[in-house]
Parts: structure tokens; C-alpha cells; sequence
């Protein structure tokens, strides 16, 4: 009976596989989770969040009414991005900031031009921080004002002046110290987008042959367990990859987000980090053995944690301690702060070294988990 | 193969399961003793909740047994499973086909876990495609064929390669006689050809005719086993059949019979006659007195009969407490006259391209039993829903008692009762939370709803049931909760989709029992069933095929459509023959596939 049962392991994970790929491939629903829902959400969170910033209601406190002070407030006026509001005192500025007619203040105190004489000149810029997104962008657009502003006094008085006379910009971001941009999304989308498709669609999946009734034929094959799970997790690896890839060709080409870190360290951080995902997404569906179910504890249990509670959008410092301690048990924690490292400050060995230990050994135990979970029995 | 060895050894296999929610264990095989030789084709029967599946599961190695030994292929399945399912194929009640692959990716599937060669491989396609009359459909996704084409798949997935052992869990389930048929013959082919060994569970008892050995369980028990001629043997000598007289109708002396159920065992109606299974040690005086002198002749027994008279010693009982029946008062209509309560003319429904219902037209009168039959995909459940006013009819007229549907679906609504194939009430509502729903959707409320409620509790054996939630209740329970509901608001009409597919025959001949009665009373009845010998039953039956309207009438004039004039050494045809050879006639010429909607 030889020819039943060794040998075939190669054969029938392949033919798994391809038919795993084919249900993949021909429902749509599926594709629209695995790539649609990223390219979504990646125009949501990049576009939609931070460069539409257009249109700022700026309160001008002018207490310098000379005409260098005058000059640089019009040269707001013609700017697109900048909507000046004339403010009498800043007292009525921070009225007009609080009933929400402004959601900034520019301050010129009455000393401004004659510090500008003695090559030091400050301008406050206050930003409310309510909507987060925008306040980034909005202290950005006053520094290259500034600077332009600035370029355009020296062109014109060709006057080579001193290098040091030079306007300060000092800003306040009020209501909200953690200052969330796009190059701080860009990399915890990733983690949303993996987690996304690697346990949700994989839950789905899974609890979809239970529902159906289709793993009751397959078991009685010379099918393996291993076989059966290895065939599910390979297709959907290659959706989760899919994702990461238009993350980072959206981050890197649309959004212009550095990539310090080793390109080769981020991709295989992924992929433990995939395999975490597919392991909760099998193990959920393995104990629900039913879709509906099975796409609620998905949502509840891993998508949702990881975008509230693994510091996506919430500094995790901030957090009360009992909730810090759950943060600490999401794989998704460790995977946004090796992401964000590798991304925005380069390779920072101890830390990659410490978050991919422990990715690694979640994937581990998961998926270990998952193949004792999965047996060819019913009852 | 050698032969003498055993396929299968079972010795006193207990299993149970527990439910987490009720926390009642549930006893699904108590003791249960086995040998069945290699290279036969063995039975299991019996009705839903016998244990038939349990037990294929556990000769499967899918489920673990409490208790006992059990050898398949002289394997210990408990401690080799993947051993016994290397060597046997096994295809469960409900096979997973993937409905998304086409029919040829379906079988490669299969074919590469099985380890088949690329050389076995297409010869052995030729031949299942051959036999399963696939070979046209095989790049359509399975999704897409019709129930009868989808099982034969099936079965074509589980045998790509030749199986030591061969295990079928009622392959021939919501499966029409026609596709029946064909299954059979697949399976008799290959037993004949490659010597087989198979294992099948059913509960069509003509199925188990055709096997060598059948074992009959009942709630977990073996409760008889033999050769079918041993099985019938059981009733030898005590079947007759009767012919009604005085103006009876055979339905009327049926009723009589079944209800008299010290002295009788089984009584069906049979071509407008009725044949029927005594009690052991009936004297002829009381026979006689109880025929009221209709004309009694002796026939041989079938193997329902032999399982009837096992069941009946097992279980005693009577099948249904029918004096409970609230008649109303007759000259109300009784089944009689010319009172139309459902008109269809013309009637067409179609999906895109696709001709689902194509112009059929019939009428049914008040108090009449009306069977709607059909092959799969004959347009049955289309135009049963059109008639419920479920679905909007393309074009056509369509009245239900008195309301046009295609004006006012509403108000017909309100007239008429609809139980569904699929038990459709709410399983974490209990029984009587379930009628007050069904009663208070309808506009019952207060005496009214409480005076209803009681009434169909009564009628339909429930008292003692209302604080069970309904999705514990056992199957047949669970059908008479779906009638009550489904009767709740005294609906002038009653339509049942398949009411009867999966229950044992007792279950069935008490709702029969019910049926007859509830006509009787003036209730107008539409029925789908799969079960051909059923449509005795029916006042009138419509036989659909491919949405067209085939035949019509009385059973016995549909029958003469087939047997004009019979010899009187001829057995009477059967309903099931009746039924296959007025399709075959129509699908003469007519060569279209079948489509599923």
C-alpha cells in the first residue's frame, strides 16, 4: 500500500495549493478584501488623512503694523494653502480657535520687525491639534512660507544681508502632543493591511470548508492535516505580500516616505509577521468551524487591537497600565515598532533583533497551535 | 482481494454526544455488533437520527468510538486512521464538492490527493465522465449543476481511483428517482466490474433491495439484519391487498386501516387500492368486520413491510393521535365541487436567458391534495414560490384563494400556510415562543392567539414540548412544530415543500394520517416529495420537467398514461415507474441538460 501512503506529500500540497489559488483567484470577494481594501485604505490613510490640507483658517494676530510685518501677511493672503482671518488681540484668536473658526493662530508681536533688524525675528504659530492630521501638514506649510518669504526679502533687497537674520518659526501644537503624519501611518498600515488578509481572510476560509462540509471528503484521503493547512496558508502569504508591496511602493513613491532601514530586514519581519497573522486567522477558524463567527472574532480579536492598541494611531505610553499589558501580548506591537524603526530611523539591531525573536515565536507557537487544533475528526 | 475476509468488524461500539447547550448526552450508537464481508454491497438503514452517519464516520476514522472495537479492512481505525483512509473512499451526505471549480478541476483534486498516475487517470475519466454523463459539463463550476449532476460528481470524486473499501452516507438523498436511478446504476456497474466492497447508508428501502446484506438501526441499535429476502420474511403471510367498494375511496379505507393499529401494522394506498401488513395472529373475522366488505387478496411482502412490522414490535404505538383533529363541520365543502381556490394560467417565470417555469396552467380545488412533482430542476420550487407569492411571476395569470397575485400578495398571504424544506423556525426560541411569533405575524393576539396555539399543540402531539427550544427537538418533532406553525392562522391553503424527506416511514404514514384528515376538514394542500409512492396520496398530481408541464391528473390516470391497459397477471406499476416513464416520454426529442437555479 505504498503507493497510498508516502511519497504523495509534494504532489498533494501542490494540487492543494493550486486549488486553493483557484478559489482565491475566482472569488471576487476575496480579491476585493486582499487588494482592493488595501488600495483603499491606503488612499484613506495617505491622501485622504494628511496631503489635502488646503484651505487653513489661520487667525492673524498683527501687533507690528510696519511694512516688512505687513509684507509677510499678505504674502499668506496669496497663498493657496492659507486662509488669513484678521484677528484683533490674541485673546480674540483663542476665541476664534475654540468655537472652531480657526483652527490656528499667527501670532507677530509687536517687535517683530525690529528683531527682524537685529537678524533674529520670531513668528508664533499655534495649531490645534483636534484634527491631528492636519496640524502636521499646517506647521509644515508656515516653515516653507516662512522660508520663501524670506528668499523672496533677500532676492529683492539684494542686500546680502547678514546670514543670521533670519525669522525663528516657534509652534505650539495645542490639544494633542502626538503629531501623527503620514510617514508615522504609512508603516502601521502595513500591519493593518497584513493583519487584514492574513487573519480575516484566512478565518474565513478555514471556517468556510467547515461550513460546507468540504473537509469532511478531503479527510478521508491520504491527505494530511499539515497538507491541508500548508495549502490555505500559501496563497493567502502571497496576497498578505501583495499588500505589503503596495504599501511600500505607495509609501515610498506617493507619499515620499523614507526607507532607512535594510530593505531585506523589512521584508522578512514581514513575513514573520504574516505568518503570526495566518496562524491567529487559522486558529480562529479551526475552534468557530463557522464564517460568520469566525469573521467576527477576527475583526474583534486581531484586526481592531491592532488598530486601536498596538500604537498605530495611539502613542502606547499614554495608555493606562492594564491596557499597556494587553498592547504588550499583540504581536502587532512589536511588529508596528520594528516597522516604524526599520522605516524611519534604519537598522537598529538590538531592537530588530528583540521584535523579531518574538514575532518569530508567536509564529511559532500559532501555527503549532493551528496544526493541533486542525484534525481529520468530526467529533 | 481476498474474499471471506472481513471489510468491517464492529464489536459493541457505543458512541455519544454531548451537548454543550442542553447538556444532554445523546446516545447515537449503543452496542452495535457488525460484520460485513469484503466484496459485498451492504445496507445500512434506517431514519434520520438511526445512526447511519455516525457509524460511516467511525468507519471513516473521522470520529472516535466511547466504546468497543471497530476494524475496517483489518485495521484498528482508533489508532490508524489515515492508515484506513489511505485505502477506502468515503462520500458524505452532503460531499464537499468546491462550487467554484469547474468539474474536471474537481476530479484532478481529488485524483492527485489519491496519488492516481496520469496513465490511470485518463482512462478512468473517460469511463466516470462516461457513466455519470458529465463528460459535456466538465469545465462547468460545480456550483452550477443541478443537485442529481452534483451527486454523481460526487460519487465520480470518490471513486478516481478503485477503493479497498467503498463508503456512501445516502448518496441518493434530495436526489429525484431518475438521478436515483442512475446513481444505482453506477454503483452496481463498478461492484460488478471491480468487485467492490460497499458500505451504503440510506433510507429509501428499494435502495436496500438491491444490496446483499442489509443491517436496519434504529435510534442507535441494530435492530434487524439479513438478506432482503430474510427482511421481508417478517411479514410473510400477513400482506394483502384490499379494494375499497361502497363508494369508499381508497384514501377513506386507508385512513380506516392505518388508524385500527391493533389489528394493523402498515396500510398505503396502492393504485387505487390499498395494501396493508396485518398484526401477527389477525383472526379473518376481525379483518373482515374492520374491511367492512371490501374484497381482501394475499401478496408478497417487500422489504417496507418486513421493516414496518420491525419497527412495530420495536416500537408498538399508534402513528398519529388523528381523533385530536378538530373536523369542522362537513358540507363546509369537503372535496368535493367545482370551488376553485387556485388558478394559474399561462404561467412563466424565467432567469435571464434561463426558462425556469414555462407556461403551465392547472387548477386545484377546495379541500384537494395537490402533488406538484418533478425531477431536479423541473421548476417545482419556482412555482411553488410564485403560488406562495414569494416570487413575482414573469408573466401569466395567478390567483390564490380568490386574490390575483400579481395585484395583492399581500392579502393572499394572509390565506395560506407554508412549511419549507428546510426547517425555517427559530432554534433558540422554544415551542410555544415560536407559535406566538408565527400567530402574532399573522395578526393573532390575545384570546385568539392564545385559543390557536392551543389548538395546534393538541393537534400536532406537542403538549409537554412548549418550553423546548425548538432546535432540541428531535426531527419529527421538529416537523410538527413546522406544521403547526405553518397552520397556526387556519390558512385555507397549505403548502409543504418536501415535508417528508429524511423522516422514517412510521413518521411518515402519521403525516400522511394528518394530511388526509386536514383535507378532509377542507384544508387545501400543495406538496412537494421526492417520495414517488407518496403521491398515492394526492387527489391530483402535475409532473413537471424542464419547467414544462408533462402531466396531470388523478395518480391512476397519470399512470395509465404509462401502463394503457394492464394484464391481470401485471403488477400494478409503481408510482416511482410511473413517474420515470412519463419523464423519459417528455425528455424524448426534447435532449435538454439540465439547468439549476
Amino acid at each position: 500500500m505504498s503507493q497510498y501512503s508516502s511519497g504523495g506529500f509534494w504532489r498533494r500540497l501542490m494540487s492543494l495549493i493550486r486549488k486553493e489559488t483557484r478559489q482565491l483567484l475566482r472569488d471576487k470577494s476575496n480579491l476585493l478584501i486582499g487588494i482592493g481594501l488595501p488600495i483603499v485604505l491606503i488612499f484613506i490613510f495617505g491622501y485622504g488623512v494628511s496631503l489635502d490640507v488646503r484651505n487653513i483658517r489661520l487667525a492673524v494676530v498683527q501687533d507690528d503694523h510696519s511694512p516688512v510685518a505687513s509684507d509677510f501677511v499678505s504674502g499668506l493672503t496669496l497663498s493657496r494653502y492659507f486662509n488669513p482671518l484678521p484677528a484683533q488681540s490674541l485673546h480674540s484668536a483663542k476665541q476664534m480657535m475654540h468655537d472652531g473658526r480657526a483652527e490656528g493662530i499667527l501670532h507677530l508681536a509687536s517687535d517683530f520687525s525690529r528683531q527682524l533688524s537685529t537678524g533674529q525675528a520670531q513668528v508664533q504659530l499655534i495649531v490645534s491639534g483636534s484634527e491631528a492630521p492636519r496640524a502636521g501638514p499646517i506647521v509644515n506649510y508656515m516653515n516653507a512660507q516662512v522660508a520663501q518669504w524670506q528668499q523672496k526679502r533677500v532676492d529683492r533687497l539684494g542686500l546680502g544681508q547678514a546670514p543670521g537674520a533670519r525669522i525663528q518659526l516657534v509652534e505650539r501644537i495645542w490639544f494633542n502632543d502626538a503629531n501623527t503624519s503620514t510617514w508615522f501611518l504609512v508603516p502601521g498600515l502595513i500591519v493593518l493591511i497584513m493583519t487584514l488578509v492574513g487573519t480575516f481572510l484566512t478565518a474565513l476560509v478555514m471556517a468556510r470548508e467547515w461550513e460546507r462540509g468540504t473537509l469532511e471528503a478531503l479527510f478521508v484521503t491520504p491527505v494530511r492535516p499539515t497538507e491541508v493547512l500548508l495549502a490555505k496558508v500559501t496563497p493567502y502569504f502571497g496576497v498578505g505580500m501583495l499588500g505589503l508591496v503596495l504599501c511600500m511602493l505607495a509609501g515610498r513613491f506617493l507619499f515620499d516616505v523614507p526607507i532607512n532601514g535594510s530593505l531585506l530586514v523589512l521584508l522578512l519581519a514581514s513575513m514573520l509577521y504574516l505568518l503570526v497573522a495566518l496562524g491567529i486567522g487559522l486558529l480562529i477558524s479551526s475552534a468557530t468551524k463557522n464564517q460568520f463567527l469566525a469573521s467576527q472574532i477576527a475583526i474583534l480579536a486581531s484586526f481592531l487591537p491592532a488598530l486601536m492598541l498596538s500604537g498605530f494611531v495611539f502613542d502606547l505610553r499614554n495608555l493606562p497600565v492594564g491596557i499597556q499589558v494587553i498592547s504588550y501580548a499583540l504581536p502587532a506591537t512589536y511588529f508596528i515598532e520594528l516597522i516604524r524603526t526599520l522605516f524611519l530611523a534604519g537598522n537598529f539591531w538590538p531592537l530588530i533583533v528583540k521584535d523579531c525573536l518574538i514575532l518569530g515565536g508567536y509564529a511559532l507557537v500559532l501555527l503549532s497551535l493551528a496544526r493541533y487544533v486542525t484534525r481529520k475528526r468530526l467529533d | 482481494m481476498d474474499v471471506g475476509q472481513l471489510a468491517v468488524r464492529a464489536r459493541a461500539v457505543h458512541k455519544a454526544f454531548y451537548d454543550k447547550q442542553t447538556r444532554i448526552t445523546q446516545q447515537a450508537l449503543k452496542a452495535v455488533d457488525l460484520q460485513i464481508p469484503s466484496g459485498s454491497l451492504t445496507a445500512l438503514v434506517g431514519p434520520d437520527g438511526a445512526g447511519k452517519t455516525t457509524l460511516l464516520r467511525l468507519m471513516a476514522g473521522l470520529m472516535q468510538a466511547d466504546s468497543g472495537g471497530l476494524e475496517v479492512l483489518g485495521i484498528d481505525v482508533d489508532r490508524e486512521p489515515q492508515a484506513v483512509q489511505d485505502r477506502i473512499s468515503y462520500m458524505p451526505q452532503r460531499f464537499g464538492l468546491y462550487e467554484d471549480l469547474s468539474v474536471q478541476e474537481n476530479l484532478d483534486l481529488y485524483a492527485d490527493l489519491h496519488g492516481v498516475s496520469a496513465a490511470q487517470r485518463s482512462e478512468r475519466y473517460r469511463r466516470l465522465l462516461h457513466m455519470t454523463d458529465l463528460a459535456r459539463f466538465t469545465d462547468r463550476p460545480a456550483g452550477k449543476l443541478s443537485g442529481g449532476m452534483k451527486q454523481k460528481l460526487g460519487l465520480a470524486c470518490t471513486l478516481v481511483r478503485s477503493p479497498d473499501l467503498l463508503l456512501l452516507d445516502e448518496p441518493t438523498v434530495g436526489v429525484d428517482p431518475l438521478s436515483r436511478r442512475e446513481l444505482w446504476q453506477i454503483i452496481q456497474q463498478l461492484i460488478a466490474e471491480e468487485q467492490l466492497s460497499v458500505i451504503v447508508s440510506t433510507a429509501y428501502l428499494d435502495e436496500a433491495g438491491l444490496c446483499d446484506q442489509v443491517y436496519v438501526l434504529h435510534e442507535g441499535e441494530l435492530l434487524a439484519q439479513g438478506s432482503p429476502a430474510q427482511l421481508r420474511r417478517h411479514a410473510a403471510g400477513r400482506c394483502y391487498i384490499a379494494t375499497p367498494s361502497n363508494g369508499q375511496s381508497a384514501l377513506q379505507l386507508q385512513a380506516r386501516l392505518i388508524d385500527a393499529n391493533r389489528l394493523i401494522v402498515d396500510a398505503v394506498p396502492h393504485g387505487g387500492e390499498v395494501r396493508l401488513v396485518t398484526q401477527a395472529d389477525v383472526a379473518q373475522v376481525q379483518l373482515s368486520e374492520l374491511l367492512g366488505g371490501a374484497p381482501l387478496r394475499g401478496t408478497e411482502p417487500q422489504l417496507e413491510d418486513g421493516f414496518m412490522v420491525l419497527l412495530r414490535t420495536r416500537l408498538g404505538g399508534a402513528p398519529a393521535q388523528v381523533d385530536a383533529l378538530e373536523q369542522k363541520p362537513p358540507g363546509d365543502n369537503v372535496g368535493s365541487g367545482s370551488d376553485v381556490v387556485i388558478e394559474v394560467r399561462d404561467l412563466v417565470r424565467t432567469f435571464g436567458d434561463f426558462t425556469a417555469v414555462a407556461s403551465t396552467s392547472f387548477e386545484v380545488r377546495r379541500g384537494e391534495i395537490f402533488g406538484l412533482l418533478g425531477p431536479n430542476g423541473a421548476g417545482k420550487t419556482t412555482t411553488f414560490r410564485m403560488l406562495c407569492g414569494l416570487l413575482p411571476s414573469t408573466s401569466g395569470f395567478l390567483q390564490v384563494a380568490g386574490v390575483n397575485l400579481r395585484h395583492a400578495r399581500a392579502s393572499a398571504r394572509r390565506r395560506i400556510g407554508y412549511v419549507s424544506q428546510k426547517f425555517s423556525l427559530y432554534g433558540n426560541l422554544t415551542v410555544l415562543e415560536n407559535l406566538r411569533f408565527f400567530g402574532g405575524a399573522y395578526g393573532l393576539r390575545g384570546k385568539q392567539l392564545k385559543a390557536r396555539t392551543d389548538a395546534v399543540l393538541e393537534q400536532f402531539d406537542l403538549k409537554g414540548q412548549e418550553r423546548t427550544r425548538s432546535g432540541e427537538l428531535p426531527g419529527g418533532f421538529k416537523q410538527r412544530l413546522a406544521m403547526a406553525a405553518g397552520l397556526i392562522h387556519e390558512p385555507e391553503i397549505l403548502f409543504l415543500d418536501e415535508p417528508t424527506s429524511g423522516a422514517d416511514p412510521l413518521a411518515r404514514r402519521s403525516f400522511w394520517r394528518r394530511i388526509t384528515a386536514l383535507a378532509e376538514s377542507g384544508t387545501t394542500i400543495i406538496i412537494t416529495t421526492h417520495f414517488m409512492e407518496e403521491a398515492e396520496y394526492c387527489d391530483r398530481i402535475l409532473i413537471q420537467d424542464a419547467g414544462k408541464r408533462l402531466a396531470m391528473g388523478t395518480p391512476q390516470q397519470v399512470r395509465e398514461l404509462v401502463q394503457p391497459v394492464r394484464a391481470p397477471t401485471q403488477p400494478v406499476l409503481s408510482m416511482e415507474e410511473t413517474f420515470i416513464g412519463i419523464v423519459e416520454r417528455g425528455r424524448n426529442g426534447l435532449g435538454a441538460g439540465e439547468v439549476q437555479v
